[in-house]
């Protein structure tokens, strides 16, 4: 411990002629929580994926639980955004969630099978699944299915967690269970989060820093340093009014900043 | 009627035919636990693709050779697998690039077929098996092929399970899952090879995927699933064998009809189990997500 659990140094990504963040530096330590933001296609889901060794970078450097992109990826916890597991697939809630735990190892694994039920059984109750973990995956609600991909990120101990958009298609208790897992999680353990998503005041009362893309540009700071007037008008390049209404952050002026979730969110629930 | 069931003249058969049957319950075997994959990855009309491509291949060793087609059925499955897995790495490409490939295959077969001068019922027999033929060197073919089979994939199965029915977090978490898709298409290519002596070429998917849906029917357990797929598997294969020798037809109508017979069950068993029980849990309706507050 002590060393950050992701480093990101003078990171650059280009499709093309088109950047999607350049000169990035970040230092995520253990135990703490940073929200990635911004409208879409800034590079949110880009970003995890250079850290998780999928998409090489134009330039810059990354590291991961202390090695580079791809080599400790099963110290990794990943919620993806796409998540829509096939209907007609043979496989339960618990056999979802129990790849998260050694899916990545050779064999059959026959062996181990009891322990392997006990920790997988510990995190579908750690996600109260409990009463659908048994059902074929396919077949479960967005919600639902939702909850399992957390348990199934969390089963296997990460050192660093990626949550692309986890909250999606979740109620407002559910959101607020899933957050509070993570949060307990990166306490206890100590586990980074990296955590992308739209809606921040789900989340806020347990971020400890954000970091905010847009068209290329980007901050990074606390809550309070990122989210305020100046600082998103100058990222959008237009004048963005930020209103904090009862312990909650709202952002107006910036169309793309804040109404671009909901049609967004209208056709990614579509299985 | 009568003769077709006459047991006795059943079992005399069936001993002359033992090599088949033995090569038979190989094939059911594998092909029982490769199924699940098959239909967790879609890829039924990629074996439908291996098969024709397996028939091009024991049609060019019929001509060529004037014998061996199960050698050339494996060759000719292998390489059309291998192909599949190349050059069909995206799912979207994947049906098309089969297409293709397939009809040019099934076309070269068809005229090495029309080349060759030998008796028609070798060439019949590539359509819709010859367990006559099978003698013990091929029981040695099948037997070494089904190992090898089944070892690759015991070796490879947790994280080929897990790249097929998630493969985002499994490519995440590290899984190869590039290098697992031709891999399996090869594990896939040698079975269906195996399937040409038993149902012949164009009905391998009998075997190879119809017990394994049928079997993901009735439960949503992958070990269980593999389990059933087997016994399904073997069902038909070896059912369907004993049925035909008394009437001396080819095994193939036979093996495929129990296999559709048991896929109608499990469809049946199915229904009947999930409809006094509408919807899952909650309600299928998922609670919208928080509207933005500002709106
Ligand atoms: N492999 C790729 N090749 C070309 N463009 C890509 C590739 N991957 C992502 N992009 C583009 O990068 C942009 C950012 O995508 P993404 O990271 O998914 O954004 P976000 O998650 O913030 O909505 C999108 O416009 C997308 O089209
Ligand atoms: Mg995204």
């Amino acid at each position: 411990m002590g060393e950050a659990a992701v480093e990101i140094e003078d990171a650059g990504l280009r499709f093309g002629d088109r950047t999607l963040w350049s000169g990035l530096d970040l230092d995520v330590a253990p135990g703490e929580f940073v929200a990635v933001l911004g409208p879409n296609g800034s590079g949110k889901t880009s970003l995890l994926r250079v850290l998780l060794g999928l998409q090489p970078l134009s330039s810059g450097s990354v590291r991961l639980a202390g090695e580079p992109p791809g080599r400790g990826n099963q110290k990794v916890g990943y919620v993806p955004q796409q998540r829509a597991i096939d209907e007609s697939a043979a496989l339960r809630g618990t056999d979802l969630v129990g790849l998260g735990l050694d899916g990545h190892r050779w064999g059959v694994g026959l062996r181990g099978m009891a322990r392997r039920r006990r920790l997988v059984a510990g995190a579908v109750a750690s996600v109260g699944a409990q009463s659908y973990a048994r059902f074929p995956v396919g077949r479960l609600s967005g919600g639902e299915q939702q909850r399992l991909r957390v348990a199934q990120a969390l089963v296997g101990e990460p050192e660093v967690l990626l949550c692309d958009e986890p909250l999606l298609s979740l109620d407002i208790a559910h959101q607020r269970a899933v957050t509070e897992l993570i949060d307990t999680r990166r306490r206890t353990a100590g586990t980074a989060v990296l955590f992308v998503t739209h809606e921040l005041n789900p989340i806020l009362p347990y971020v400890d820093r954000v970091l905010y893309l847009v068209n290329g540009r980007f901050r990074i700071g606390t809550p309070d340093e990122v989210m305020n007037s100046h600082v998103l008008s100058e990222l959008y390049s237009t004048r963005v009014e930020v209103f904090r209404v009862g312990g909650q952050i709202h952002v107006a002026g910036a169309h793309s900043a804040l109404c671009e979730d909901l049609p967004h969110h209208a056709d990614e629930q579509v299985p | 009627m009568e003769e077709f069931f006459d047991l006795e003249l059943m079992f005399r058969l069936a001993g002359v035919v033992q090599n088949g049957l033995l090569a038979a319950a190989i094939l059911g075997l594998v092909a029982g636990v490769l199924g699940p994959l098959i239909v967790l990855r879609r890829m039924a009309f990629a074996v439908h693709g291996t098969a024709e491509l397996g028939f091009t291949g024991a049609a060019a060793a019929l001509l060529l050779v004037g014998t061996g087609i199960e050698y050339g059925a494996i060759a000719g499955a292998v390489v059309a697998a291998a192909l599949l897995g190349v050059l069909g790495g995206r799912s979207g490409e994947r049906d098309s690039v089969i297409g293709v490939v397939l009809s040019f295959g099934l076309g070269v077969g068809v005229l090495l077929l029309w080349l060759y001068p030998g008796r028609a019922s070798n060439k019949l027999g590539l359509f819709v098996g010859q367990i006559v033929s099978v003698d013990a060197s091929t029981v040695v073919v099948f037997a070494v092929c089904g190992v090898l089979v089944l070892s690759v994939l015991a070796l490879v199965y947790r994280p080929l399970l897990f790249a097929s029915v998630d493969p985002a977090v499994a490519a995440a978490r590290g899984v190869p899952v590039g290098a697992l898709a031709p891999l399996f298409a090869v594990l896939v290519g040698i079975t269906t090879a195996l399937g040409v002596q038993v149902v012949g070429v164009l009905l391998v998917l009998a075997l190879l995927v119809t017990p394994a849906a049928a079997a993901s029917r009735v439960t949503s357990s992958p070990l269980l699933a593999t389990v059933l797929s087997v016994i399904f598997a073997e069902t038909a294969v070896l059912g369907g064998i004993m049925l035909s020798l008394v009437p001396g037809a080819p095994p193939s109508p036979f093996v495929t009809t129990i296999s559709f017979l048991i896929y109608l069950v499990c469809r049946a068993v199915a229904y009947r189990r999930d409809r006094p029980r509408t919807g899952l849990g909650p309600p299928p309706g998922t609670l919208d997500p928080i509207a933005s507050p500002v709106r």
